[in-house]
């Protein structure tokens, strides 16, 4: 280390803040005079227009029924969303692993889930009782192997039931979303872990921590920044893809229930506007929770974030600690 | 030939590939228990991949590695290997401490829960005895004071001396440093060293993959100058450096010092 010489430190100099004219934008005029022409002429449509029967729809959007079928679209939401978050972390795990079993089986899965469009997986579930009338558990393949033992008609079932009790429209509803959101789940988790740096992982299994372990304590909890911005979308386009359930069909759920006033009353059209509404509302509640979610989980994270957490450090560190360099 | 037992490292005709390049051919080597192995090399000479096989993060094609008289990553029996499942290569690597170039904190940790996290998670010590130890790792380290810093608040110099004091956390036999101070700025190499140079007076067995020559004359106890995958020359640092044999030596230590 050198000696400072008493000179080193210039003193700062004073000096003018700048005062331009600022850049002129005539383009932006003109976008607002459109677009203020675009929304007046909206606006009186609205209002102008018999068929939108305003008295009609607001009496009707509050209904018992479609409060109903309101908390059915929520639940079924909150339920499906919950289980294909779980299963696709499995899955996603899966597909990570060592084993050439899981990985296969997770690839066909994700396959088949992400192949098959919604509305038809849900029209299909809903169609399994022409499959199996009933469901029954017991020793597969038993006819077979009865009459390889010499015996007719061996029948080794344990319990079964008939498929229309078993899988009321709720439940297909719910596991259909489910395991179609469980493919899409665990594309994005499986994106989140390999976003997390190798050296990481190396550094839990170099102390000693199993590979499930190090996943469990150090990969997933680091892939979660990367996780939620697209688990919050998924959630929104979950909630809106419980219109589809139509196909099952799910009756507790709000599209239907303002649909079938619609078709009822012959004012089919308010009916929709009122869906618009709904929806609209809901969609942005969640996106309020997606705000603060992410937020939340992107603290120390990223240029900005990364620098503002170092300054606060050397700020602390400076208070605490003078003299360290 | 001499028993794996009575070294803390041995390895024996170690190969290994990626793909067509084979990075390691044929390294023989033995680390005497409490001595520093300075490891020197070319950058792709195969030092990094060598320490990184003596903990089976890479898995060697061919030749055997011992840590304290124990095959790493197999288990010999008669003449047949068997490979070691997942949980015993974990516990094999609690013995062996690592520390990385890119210093590989856990972020989401701050330095104290870094350095108890092993030690609470993998060998099952109660979370006050972890910390009681985890603080007087930090404080050997010189970081007691920045027990409760996430990395990102922490200078590299002060991440690379955590993560010593985590590879410590797990009481390991053997410390393997993998170019501790190559990340660093120049002014924050120092107090690495030092934290390094307090572990090998303590008697802690080490290999270190380095670029310190300073550190391998005055810390170490055998260099070993690597190159194209093999060792070329090994001996006492001071004599290796002060008086290189091989002509491959000379260039390398001509350009480096």
């Amino acid at each position: 280390m050198t000696e400072p010489t008493p000179s080193a430190t210039p003193l700062p100099r004073q000096a003018e803040p700048i005062k331009a004219i600022p850049v002129r934008h005539p383009g932006r005029w003109v976008a607002i005079a459109v677009i203020a022409v675009l929304v007046a002429m909206f606006v009186h449509m609205l209002l102008t227009n018999s068929a939108f029967e305003w008295q009609f729809m607001v009496e009707n959007m509050f209904k018992p029924p479609v409060l109903r079928g309101l908390l059915g679209t929520v639940s079924i939401t909150v339920l499906s969303m919950i289980i294909g978050v779980l299963l696709g972390v499995v899955i996603a795990v899966a597909r990570l692993s060592e084993n050439p079993v899981l990985r296969g089986v997770s690839w066909v899965y994700t396959w088949f889930f992400r192949a098959v469009p919604r509305y038809v997986l849900l029209i299909v579930m809903g169609n399994l009782g022409i499959l199996w009338p009933r469901l029954e558990f017991g020793v597969p393949f038993d006819t077979y192997l009865g009459r390889l033992f010499g015996i007719e008609d061996a029948n080794w079932r344990l319990f079964g039931f008939t498929t229309r009790e078993l899988l009321s429209g709720f439940l297909v509803g719910v596991l259909g979303l489910a395991l179609s959101e469980a493919a899409y789940m665990a594309e994005i988790v499986r994106a989140g872990m390999l976003s997390v740096d190798p050296g990481q992982g190396e550094a839990a299994t170099a102390l000693g921590m199993s590979r499930g372990r190090a996943m469990r304590r150090v990969v997933l909890p680091q892939a979660m920044r990367v996780i939620i911005p697209p688990t919050g979308n998924e959630t929104i386009a979950m909630l809106k893809d419980t219109s589809l359930l139509i196909a099952v069909p799910v009756t507790a759920e709000l599209f239907f229930q303002l649909s079938a006033i619609g078709s009822r009353t012959y004012l089919i059209f308010p009916m929709y506007v009122a869906a618009i509404i709904w929806y609209l509302f809901l969609v942005s509640i969640l996106l309020v929770g997606q705000y603060f979610l992410e937020r939340r989980f992107s603290r120390g994270h990223g240029r900005t974030g990364a620098a503002k957490l170092k300054l606060e450090g050397l700020a602390a560190e400076h208070g605490v600690n003078p003299e360290l360099p | 030939m001499t028993a794996p037992e009575e070294f803390m490292v041995r390895t024996d005709n170690v190969h290994k590939s990626y793909g067509h390049v084979e990075v390691l051919r044929g390294i023989d080597l033995t680390v005497e228990r409490g001595s520093v192995c300075v490891v020197l090399g070319p950058s792709g000479s195969g030092k990094s991949t060598l320490l990184r096989c003596m903990n089976h993060l890479e898995k060697i094609d061919s030749g055997r590695i011992w840590v304290d008289g124990r095959l790493i990553g197999y288990r010999q029996k008669g003449d047949k290997l068997y490979e070691l499942k997942d949980k015993e290569v974990a516990a094999q690597r609690r013995d062996i401490g690592m520390v990385f170039q890119r210093f590989n904190l856990f972020p989401h940790m701050c330095a104290l829960e870094n350095v108890i996290e092993a030690p609470t998670q993998v060998k099952g010590q109660s979370k006050a005895d972890a910390r009681r130890r985890g603080m007087e790792l930090l404080d050997r380290v010189g970081l007691a004071d920045k027990a409760g810093n996430y990395p990102a608040q922490l200078s590299g110099g002060q991440q690379q001396r955590v993560a010593i004091a985590r590879a410590l956390a797990m009481d390991p036999k053997l410390m393997l440093f993998d170019e501790p101070t190559s990340a660093l700025d120049p002014e924050l190499v120092g107090d690495v060293l030092d934290a390094m140079k307090d572990l090998a007076r303590d008697g802690m067995t080490m290999v270190v993959v380095t670029h310190e020559i300073g550190f391998a004359r005055e810390v170490g106890d055998q260099l070993i100058f690597m190159d194209g995958g093999v060792v070329v020359e090994s001996g006492h640092p001071r004599e290796v450096l002060a008086n290189p044999q091989h002509p491959r030596t000379r260039d390398f230590l001509s350009k480096v010092l």
